[in-house]
């Protein structure tokens, strides 16, 4: 699991040049100061995890509850409250600010969001498969997935197999992208390449967890 | 306002002259040859200008050896060391793809008379 881990908003993307003058496509992440509320341990909550918080909130539009618990941490209470999962959290304190300054570029991270919604789609979109001819008698049947399964034996449909239906919204993690820029100032982090989710969304970030591309590995 | 505009900003350039579709241009480009740099010129007619903000990009189109060649900038590049605007040219249209099926004097861009 990981060791490090911010939580930020995606703004959209657009593209930088690298050194040698090439043009690098990054999507730009905004990553405001994220206060810690709480630490999680094993001992007590069976996991290890992070809880914080980041933004302001008005503190009269909290419920009771919530605003008890900004209190009990003796944190300023924030728009959104989530757990960044962490191997280790003995570094990690209730108050404590985790900024952009997190990842360094060239550091390898994955990143976690709700992709955009599909709404029902078809068998190609949702599972990429080939379709039907687009002639030679092909009869309104050329996006349709074709058999299903097979006649008398077994007489049903298996379960699992893959059709038309809801896509997207789901969470999607995308691993092993490189980090081009941090920038704790403008609060922002430039990640190489497409992040899931639609601009505005909420996006979690976290070192790679997979081997893939290592530092230094061509 | 784009919210990536603040990243934008550092990278765009304020040095590019006023041009448009028709116009000669002689962009100079920096090319690395091992570990040196010279400037290299590259002299056209530009036939299309797309894009908007960090994202646009500029086709200018040459004759070399009598083969058409057409090199597509982005127009904040950093690879242009800067771009000189040679002549005007009266044109009607923004894209100038149609000069792709001219040859000879039906490929000349007429130049502006003010």
């Amino acid at each position: 699991m990981a060791n490090k881990a911010i939580v930020g908003e995606k703004l959209g993307m657009t593209q930088v040049w690298d050194d040698d003058n090439n043009v690098v496509p990054v999507t730009v992440l905004r990553v405001a100061p994220a206060r810690v509320v709480q630490v999680r341990t094993p001992e007590r909550d069976g996991y290890s995890a992070v809880q914080v918080t980041y933004g302001h909130k008005d503190a009269k539009k909290l419920t009771k509850g919530l605003a008890g618990h900004y209190a009990s941490a003796g944190v300023e209470p924030g728009v959104r409250l989530v757990e960044l999962r962490l191997d280790d959290t003995s570094e990690f304190a209730v108050g404590q600010e985790i900024g952009a300054d997190t990842f360094e570029p060239g550091d390898s991270i994955d990143v976690t969001a709700v992709s955009k919604g599909k709404g029902f789609a078809g068998v190609m979109k949702r599972h990429g498969f080939a379709g039907q001819p687009a002639s030679h008698g092909a009869h309104r049947v050329h996006r349709k997935p074709g058999a299903i399964g097979q006649c008398a034996t077994p007489s049903r449909v298996f379960k699992g197999v893959k059709m038309a239906g809801r896509m997207g919204g789901t969470n999607v993690t995308t691993l092993n992208l490189e980090v081009v820029r941090s920038d704790p100032d403008q609060q922002v982090v430039l990640v190489k390449g497409s992040v899931p989710g639609p601009k505005g969304g909420v996006v979690f970030v976290r070192n790679a967890v997979k081997g893939g591309a290592t530092e230094g590995a061509s | 306002m784009k919210s990536t505009d603040v990243i934008d900003q550092a990278s765009m350039r304020d040095d590019i002259p006023d041009f448009a579709a028709g116009d000669t241009l002689k962009v100079h480009v920096k090319v690395v040859e091992g570990n040196k740099e010279r400037l290299q010129m590259f002299q056209g007619v530009v036939i299309a200008r797309r894009g908007s903000g960090l994202h646009e990009s500029f086709t200018v189109r040459k004759l070399s050896n009598s083969v058409g060649v057409e090199r597509t900038f982005p127009l904040h590049s950093p690879i242009i060391d800067h771009i000189e605007v040679f002549t005007r040219g009266d044109v009607r249209r923004a894209k100038l793809y149609y000069l792709r099926d001219r040859i000879g004097k039906a490929a000349k861009v007429r130049e502006k008379r003010d």
